[in-house]
C-alpha cells in the first residue's frame, strides 16, 4: 500500500460501503457514513482523556491517580461509565422536569455540531460550507443556552449562580475568541475551514506556511487558546463550577447519566475549539515538515489535538482559579484590545514588503501595548502587605 | 411547498406560538428560541448560509440570552397571574388580520409568485463582504457609529459615580 493509499483509506473503505446501498438511499447512507465515526472517535477520545487528565494531575500533584482497573489503570473510563450508567437518577422535585431533561441533550448535540465543519484530515470534512468559521461559532452560541437551562430548571440556588457565572463568562470570552480568529479570515480570505487548511498545507524549504509562524498568527493563536480555556470552563477560569464555592455550579442538581452528558459535552466542547485553534492557526492536518508528509494527514490532526489537550492538562494542574472580577478585567482590558489591535497588526503585515523589516515593525506594535495592557491591569491595585495572624501566634 | 419546508415550517410555527400562549416567562423565551432556530433552518433550506448562520448567532445566541439575563437579573419567573389574553384582544386581532391581509396581497400580486424565477447563483459570503464595503459602505459606517454611540451611552448608565468630596 502506498502511503497515498493509506491517507486516503477512510474515503475508500466509505465508498465501498456506499457502493452497497441503493441508489435512493445514497446521499442518507453517505451522510451517516461522515457522521457515525465523528460521533464514535470523539467520545472515545474523551475516555482517553478523563484518565490521561487524572493521572497527568495526579503526577503534578505528587500521587499516582487511577491505577487499579485494568493495566496502568487504563480501563477506569469503562468503569466510570458503568458506574453512571448504573447510578439512580435523581431529579428535584421542584425542578421543571421538561427543561431539565432537554438542558443536557442541548448541550451535548451542540458540542457534536461544531465538528461537522472540522477536517480532521485531507478530504476528512463532514460539510464544507462555505461560512464554516461563522457556523462553528453560531452552534457555539447554542452551549449558553443549555447551560443556562440546566441551571435555571434545577431550581437551586448554587446551580443558578453557577448559570450566571458561566453565562457571563462565556459572552466576555466569545468576543475575543471571535476577533481572534478573525485575522485568519482576513488572511485567508475565505470562511471555510477547507480553503483555510489548504493555504497553509505548502512548504517552503522544509518550514510550513502555518500562520501561527507570523507575529499576528503567533498572537492570535495565544489568545484564542485563553479563551478557549475560558469557554470550556477549565482552570484557571473554572468559576462556574468552583467545586469549594458552588459545589458544581450549574449541574449540581444532575445525577446518573446526565451527569456523564454534562462532563461529555464539556471535554468535547474543549476538543471542537482546540481543533479551531488547530485548523485556524496549527495547520489543521498539514505535516509539521515538508519530509513528514508521507505520514497520514489524520494521524497529524489527532497528533497536534492530543499535544493541545496534553497544555489543558499541565495548566489545569498548575494556575490557580481567578477571582470573578480578575477574570471579567482580564477579558475587556487585555483580551479585547489585543484582539483588535492583532487585526490592525494583520493588515500592516499585509501591506508592507515582505523581509526582516515588517517583522520587527510587527513585533513592536504587538509587543509595547501588550506590557501597557498588562501595567494597566496592575494600576490602581493596593498593595497587599504580609498577613499577621492574630491568634495563631 | 416541500416535504422539507413544512417539516422546518411545523417547529417554527409551533415554536412562536408557543410563545405567545405558555404561562411561565422562561419557557416562553425557550419556546421563541425553537422559532428563531427554526427561522435559520428555513434561511438555510433556500441556500442563504450567511443570513442563517447569522441569524442563530445573534438571535439564539445573542438576544435569547439577553433577555434570558433581564428575567433572572429583574424577578423570579414563576407563572404569571394575569390570563393568556389580554382584554383588548378583539382590536389586536383586526390589526394582525389587517396587516397579514396586506403582505399576503402584496405578495400574491408581486412577479415572484406570477412566473417561476431562474435559480439564482449562490451568493459567497466574499460577495456580501464585496457589497457591504463598497456599494452599502456609507450605510454600515453609519450603523457602526449608532452602535457605538449605544455603547458609550450604556457604559455611561453603567459607570459608578465618584461619591462627591465634602
Amino acid at each position: 500500500m502506498t502511503p497515498e493509499t493509506i491517507d486516503r483509506i477512510f474515503i475508500i473503505w466509505k465508498h465501498w460501503l456506499l457502493s452497497y446501498a441503493p441508489a435512493g438511499v445514497q446521499p442518507l447512507f453517505s451522510a451517516l457514513l461522515s457522521v457515525v465515526p465523528v460521533l464514535a472517535v470523539f467520545p472515545l477520545l474523551f475516555a482517553i482523556t478523563t484518565v490521561l487528565e487524572r493521572k497527568g494531575l495526579g503526577r503534578i500533584q505528587n500521587r499516582y491517580g487511577p491505577n487499579r482497573v485494568g493495566p496502568y489503570g487504563f480501563f477506569q473510563p469503562i468503569a466510570d461509565g458503568v458506574k453512571s450508567l448504573t447510578k439512580e437518577d435523581v431529579v428535584p422535585r421542584t425542578a421543571d422536569q421538561a427543561v431539565h431533561f432537554l438542558a443536557p441533550l442541548l448541550l451535548v448535540a451542540a458540542a457534536f455540531l461544531a465538528y461537522a465543519v472540522l477536517p480532521v484530515g485531507r478530504n476528512m470534512v463532514v460539510a464544507n460550507l462555505n461560512a464554516g468559521v461563522l457556523f462553528f461559532f453560531a452552534v457555539g452560541s447554542l452551549v449558553e443556552l443549555a447551560v443556562f437551562m440546566a441551571g435555571w430548571s434545577s431550581r437551586n440556588k448554587y446551580s443558578l449562580l453557577g448559570a450566571m457565572r458561566a453565562i457571563a463568562q462565556m459572552i466576555s470570552y466569545e468576543v475575543p475568541l471571535v476577533l481572534a480568529s478573525v485575522v485568519v479570515i482576513m488572511a485567508a480570505g475565505s470562511l471555510s475551514t477547507v480553503t483555510i487548511v489548504n493555504m497553509q498545507a505548502s512548504y517552503t524549504g522544509i518550514w510550513p506556511h502555518w500562520f501561527v509562524f507570523t507575529p499576528w498568527g503567533f498572537v492570535g493563536f495565544v489568545l484564542f487558546m485563553i479563551a478557549a480555556t475560558a469557554e470550556a470552563n477549565r482552570s484557571p477560569f473554572d468559576l462556574p463550577e468552583g467545586e469549594s464555592e458552588i459545589v458544581a455550579g450549574y449541574y449540581i442538581e444532575y445525577s446518573g447519566f446526565k451527569f456523564a452528558l454534562f462532563f461529555l459535552g464539556e471535554y468535547l466542547g474543549m476538543f471542537a475549539t482546540s481543533g479551531m485553534a488547530i485548523t485556524l492557526f496549527l495547520g489543521g492536518w498539514a505535516a509539521p515538515f515538508s519530509f513528514l508528509t508521507w505520514v497520514p494527514s489524520y494521524f497529524w490532526f489527532f497528533a497536534k489535538l492530543l499535544v493541545l489537550i496534553a497544555g489543558f492538562i499541565w495548566v489545569r494542574g498548575t494556575l490557580p482559579r481567578l477571582r470573578m472580577d480578575q477574570l471579567m478585567n482580564f477579558a475587556w482590558k487585555f483580551m479585547l484590545p489585543m484582539t483588535l489591535l492583532n487585526i490592525f497588526v494583520a493588515g500592516t503585515w499585509h501591506f508592507m514588503a515582505a523581509g526582516s523589516v515588517r517583522w520587527l515593525v510587527c513585533a513592536v506594535l504587538i509587543f509595547a501595548p501588550s506590557v501597557l495592557l498588562a501595567l494597566g491591569l496592575e494600576k490602581g491595585k493596593k498593595k497587599i502587605a504580609a498577613r499577621t495572624y492574630r491568634f495563631a501566634e | 411547498m416541500t416535504i422539507p419546508f413544512l417539516i422546518l415550517a411545523a417547529p417554527t410555527i409551533a415554536g412562536i406560538a408557543a410563545a405567545m400562549y405558555l404561562r411561565n416567562l422562561v419557557h416562553c423565551i425557550l419556546a421563541l428560541t425553537l422559532g428563531f432556530a427554526g427561522l435559520a433552518a428555513l434561511y438555510l433550506q433556500l441556500d442563504a448560509q450567511f443570513v442563517g448562520f447569522t441569524q442563530i448567532l445573534v438571535y439564539v445566541g445573542a438576544v435569547a440570552i439577553l433577555a434570558v439575563f433581564a428575567i433572572m437579573m429583574t424577578r423570579s419567573a414563576g407563572p404569571m397571574a394575569q390570563p393568556v389574553f389580554s382584554s383588548s384582544w378583539i382590536k389586536g386581532g383586526c390589526v394582525a388580520g389587517a396587516v397579514f391581509a396586506v403582505l399576503a396581497w402584496a405578495i400574491y400580486r408581486s412577479a415572484t409568485s406570477l412566473k417561476m424565477l431562474p435559480p439564482q447563483p449562490e451568493v459567497a459570503v466574499r460577495q456580501i463582504g464585496d457589497a457591504l464595503m463598497h456599494r452599502f459602505v456609507l450605510p454600515l459606517e453609519i450603523m457602526g457609529l449608532l452602535l457605538t454611540a449605544a455603547l458609550i451611552g450604556a457604559v455611561l448608565i453603567a459607570m459608578q459615580e465618584k461619591p462627591e468630596m465634602q
